[in-house]
């Protein structure tokens, strides 16, 4: 079984569609990076994953089981861009949303949920910031932050839209060892990647998306060339795909 | 029509019109709201320009109106340029505080003239009649006529002689900065303008009207044309539209004309949201209707191409699966089976859906312009 | 002032309403400048004037319940209607509010015109919807308020966690499976119940500056949104309280424009003075920094002549340190400053040379120049 399986999954806005028909299987413990050009549906993909998008056709299955009972089992981090970072607030309180889905309507987080919050901080190397406010960090400061914000959720499923944007190298680096920390506890990882040089060292899966889904799977079968053109360069994609796949699957004597 | 009804009419529409042409500018560049603040901010102007001169029907209280009005821009700009207060909180504070200002200056020293802030808030154009322009004893109209006139010919000779510098730096001003179009100078005119016709017109409507005339009438058209000088020109037709009838319906009703003004501006806006073609909501919900339908048979079509001639085939075409595999409603996929045979792109043998030519020439196209 | 606080019955009651009206106003204000909706309260207490008069038409009753049931009810209308517009059409947010304000403001004064119209016509008291009556406040009218603001207060501490995740960072409470359309819609609902409670006291034209003024003066003292919840609920009861007892006690002032003049003052000096954030700060940290930062050029060009030079301490004449300087602060204060920290010493009538403390300096400064070089990349 896959920790997630995406079938027939097509968002449309009005007529256009931004995804269409993408299927997807995403093993267990892997760190998959979702690669193409801007416009190519990498953000709607995870929302649309996420229910926060809703699809026009598809599903999208947790452990065998439709995301909305697996709720618990998926945590998300955001762009960081989609906040309002003069929002006053500590870096411990919004550490702490995470813990908000769990907590159900009306209960408070108490001191229990604060020392979860700081561990999560912990291993980010955020902890000694924690009654920061938010307006005084830097960009790779609020990444670690969002990022210790689904720590906390204790998932076994991260979406992580763009975590390397926009931050220095240092982070990048701790980023990157916090992702292979979560990988090898079990963890499965689905990160929407601008830097394409690093996808090689960074990941083991990769999903080439345009639209349309241009190829999935191991980064050394998959991560080619060919299918890079077809997802940065022509339009044509889908129906050669299409083709080929045929082809490949009619057998031998019949041709 | 007795010869002072034809006269309301024509203040009304010389207001009208003389507010449309730079609202039109207003809410293009998001700036609605500003003519709200102006329109309230310019109080404490005349109050004080009348303190200066002392006399009620003064051109200077127009000018001092005009400062102020400006001075509520730069206010709200550098209070939002500080970055404490965001740009709307800055507008929602400046105008009330001027206008309070406004107010408590007329409560406590002004008592007893002629300025009472109902009337700032509500106007009367009913008297507006009476209040005449003779100059050497030659009766030239209504002064609030005349007033607007100038005017609304002033705001139309700015807006002509700028018309394209004012597009390039609606559209992008950091182009027309490049090019030495000088935006924000043309910013600070046309909100002086803004001002200058919310005083004259805040004389013949109040307030508040004057920002029913300045954004419904160019919202309108907005939802009717692409094209900014067809827009002008419908902005300026909506306003007549409000001005007459909502005239007429005051005289049939008997109640405050630009009450009823506003109130005609707010059904014209609501009709045109509902029917206007293609941004109208009917043609939008119609649209999206014939678009899901469309959409769905392009799915069908597609899904079907996917698996032709494939070993899965059998399985995948079949059309009880349909809803299993496009994840479905059962009546939906139906319905849309339905309609796929019925254009011609699918046809049903026996429990199995095939593609004819057009369904196979559906599919690819769909599958290019994605 | 005080005295009369104390000793008058009447006042003491209208200043008891006026602090409940600001409280509530500046708290819920709060959420409404977060979540960058600030004007829609000026939408909202417009279009409650056709409400009022509606509610006055239907039953007659002066009785605060009920106006505020009509002015909520039209309010509520507003928001639905402007943002629906904006969801659905290409139409704008601004523009969608100041055609609701108008439009329903107009519609407002139709009403009105009827209502002086019929002969019980006992309509005084409505025209203080305008700007607000404070001063006619009765007990009664109090209790309601302060009953219905009590609930609307006690609804945001129930529901505080939901209203923050979804005023911070809603996509993200929807992945958590929070509700937040609800969530939303109830905030948006109590909104428009501080906007219905403020109407009476400040009046629909001047509502928009106590719901905007105390949160957005709040929002300079404190990084905390609790606290400038409370905060904003103080400044919006002292400027209730201040406008009321001055309104009360000068004679012929309206009370509403006294109260926005109040809250006015409150941010100024907020926008100014805070700590931290405030404007005064920013420019003393700007002063100082900027000080710092012509003393450590000075100090770096007396150390790159000399460097020209056999030993660190050559001095060179005061104007060749000016052309280098910054051309309008010069560097003859710098100079001195240094002079008094013991880094430069004079040497003869016009030149200046480091001392031992000030090459140390320069050395110090250099390495942190290159340390810092270092930590950039």
């Amino acid at each position: 079984m896959n920790a997630v399986d995406v079938r027939d999954l097509t968002v449309a806005y009005h007529e256009k569609p931004v995804l269409w028909d993408i299927d997807l299987e995403v093993p267990h413990g892997v760190l998959m990076a979702v690669v193409g050009p801007n416009g190519a549906g990498k953000t709607t993909l995870i929302k649309a994953i996420l229910g926060l998008i809703k699809p026009a056709a598809g599903e999208v299955l947790v452990d065998g089981e439709p995301y909305h009972r697996q709720r618990d089992r998926v945590a998300y981090v955001p762009q960081r861009g989609s906040v309002d970072w003069d929002f006053p607030t500590n870096v411990l309180d919004v550490v702490t949303m995470g813990l908000y889905g769990r907590l159900g309507w009306i209960r408070r987080p108490k001191q229990e949920h604060r020392a979860l919050a700081l561990e999560a901080l912990r291993k980010v190397d955020m902890e000694s910031f924690a009654k920061r406010q938010i307006s005084q960090l830097s960009g790779g400061q609020q990444q670690r932050v969002f990022l210790a914000r689904a720590l906390v959720q204790d998932a076994d499923v991260y979406f992580m839209d763009e975590p390397f944007q926009g931050v220095d190298a240092v982070t990048e680096r701790s980023i990157i060892e916090l992702l292979r920390a979560l990988r090898s506890a079990g963890k499965t990882v689905v990160v929407v990647h601008h830097d394409l040089q690093t996808v090689p060292e960074y990941f083991d899966q990769v999903l080439l998306l345009n639209v349309r889904r241009i190829a999935s799977g191991p980064v050394d079968e998959v991560f080619t060339e060919e299918n890079l053109r077809t997802t940065y360069g022509g339009r044509i994609g889908f129906m050669s795909l299409v083709r080929e796949r045929s082809r490949a699957a009619t057998p031998e004597a019949e041709r | 029509m007795t010869p002072e009804q034809i006269e309301i009419q024509l203040v009304a529409c010389a207001v009208a019109a003389a507010c449309a042409l730079p609202g039109a500018f207003l809410i293009l560049r998001k700036m609605a709201m500003m003519s709200d603040a102006i329109s309230h901010a310019i109080l404490p102007g005349i109050v004080v320009a009348f303190f200066l001169v002392g006399e009620l029907h003064s051109p200077w209280l127009i000018v001092g109106a005009a400062i102020a009005g400006l001075a509520t821009v730069v206010l709200v700009e550098s209070i939002s340029a500080t970055r404490l207060v965001k740009e709307d909180a800055a507008i929602g504070l400046v105008f009330p505080v001027l206008f309070s200002v406004g107010v408590l200056l007329i409560a406590r020293y002004a008592g007893d003239i002629h300025l009472d802030t109902d009337a700032v808030l509500t106007g009367e154009l009913a008297f507006a009649p009476f209040d005449r322009l003779t100059v050497g004893g030659v009766d030239l109209g209504p002064k609030a006529l005349v007033t607007m006139l100038a005017i609304g010919v002033a705001n139309l000779v700015f807006i002509l002689s700028f018309y394209k510098e004012l597009k390039l730096a609606t559209f992008d001003a950091g182009l027309a900065a490049s090019l030495g179009f000088m935006p924000a100078a043309l910013h600070y005119i046309l909100m002086g303008l803004v001002s200058v016709t919310a005083v004259g017109a805040f004389d013949a409507v109040g307030s508040i009207l004057v920002v029913a005339l300045m954004i419904g009438p160019p919202a309108c058209a907005y939802l009717l044309t692409d094209r900014m000088a067809l827009m002008m020109v419908l902005s300026v037709g909506f306003g007549l539209l409000a001005a007459i009838s909502g005239y007429w319906v005051a005289h049939w009703l008997d109640a405050s004309i630009a009450g009823c003004m506003a109130t005609v501006v707010g059904v014209v806006f609501l009709i045109v949201v509902a029917l206007a073609p293609d941004r109208g909501l009917v043609s939008i919900l119609r649209r999206q209707t014939r678009q899901r339908w469309a959409f769905a048979e392009k799915m069908l079509t597609i899904h079907l191409r996917q698996h032709e001639g494939l070993p899965e085939e059998s399985r995948e075409n079949r059309s009880a699966h349909l809803q299993e595999h496009l994840r479905w409603q059962a009546d939906f996929a139906v319905d849309v089976v339905q309609r796929a045979v019925e254009d011609g792109f699918v046809v049903e043998r026996g429990g199995f859906l095939f593609l004819t030519d057009a369904g196979r020439a559906l599919a690819s196209e769909a599958v290019v312009d994605a | 002032m005080i005295e009369l606080l104390l000793t008058d019955y009447t006042i003491r009651t209208v200043a008891l309403g006026a602090a409940i009206l600001g409280c509530v106003s500046g708290a819920l204000g709060t959420f409404a400048v977060l979540r960058e909706q600030s004007l829609l309260g000026d939408a909202v207490s417009h279009a409650a004037l056709p409400g009022i008069v509606i509610a006055y038409f239907v039953t007659g009753s002066k009785m605060s319940i009920v106006l505020m049931a009509g002015a909520g009810l039209f309010g509520a209308l507003a928001t639905g209607l402007v943002l629906s517009v904006t969801a659905q059409t290409r139409i704008k947010f601004d523009t969608a509010l100041g055609i609701a304000l108008s439009v329903f403001f107009g519609l407002g004064l139709v009403l009105l015109t009827f209502l002086q119209k019929r002969p019980d016509a006992n309509q005084a008291g409505l025209e203080t919807f305008l700007f607000g009556q404070a001063a006619a406040l009765v007990v009664s009218d109090v209790v309601t308020m302060a009953i219905v603001g009590g609930l609307a207060l006690l609804l945001v501490g129930v529901f505080w966690k939901e209203f923050k995740i979804a005023s911070f960072d809603r996509e993200f409470g929807r992945s958590l499976g929070l509700r937040m359309r609800i969530i939303e819609a109830l905030l948006m609902f109590l909104f428009v119940v501080a906007i219905v409670i403020g109407l009476e006291a400040v009046g629909v034209v001047l509502m928009s500056a106590l719901l905007i003024g105390p949160a957005a003066a709040a929002r300079q003292w404190t990084d905390r949104l609790s606290l400038m919840f409370g905060i904003a609920a103080l400044i919006g009861a002292l400027s209730g309280v201040l406008g009321a007892v001055v309104s009360a006690t000068a004679s012929s002032l309206p009370t509403g424009p006294i109260i926005v003049l109040c809250a006015g003052v409150f941010v100024l000096v907020s926008l100014i003075g805070a700590p931290h954030r405030g404007l005064a700060w920013r420019w003393i940290r700007d002063w100082r920094n900027g000080r710092v930062l012509r003393m450590e050029s000075v100090l770096l060009d007396l150390f790159a002549l000399a460097s020209q030079h056999e030993r660190p301490d050559y001095p060179h004449e005061a104007a060749v340190l000016d052309l280098m300087a910054n051309p309008i602060a010069g560097s003859t204060k710098s100079l001195k400053a240094l002079e008094d920290r013991g880094l430069v010493t004079r040497v003869g009538e016009s030149q200046w040379s480091l001392t031992q403390a000030g090459v140390a300096r320069v050395r110090a400064i250099l390495e942190g120049m290159s340390a810092g070089r270092r930590g950039d990349n």
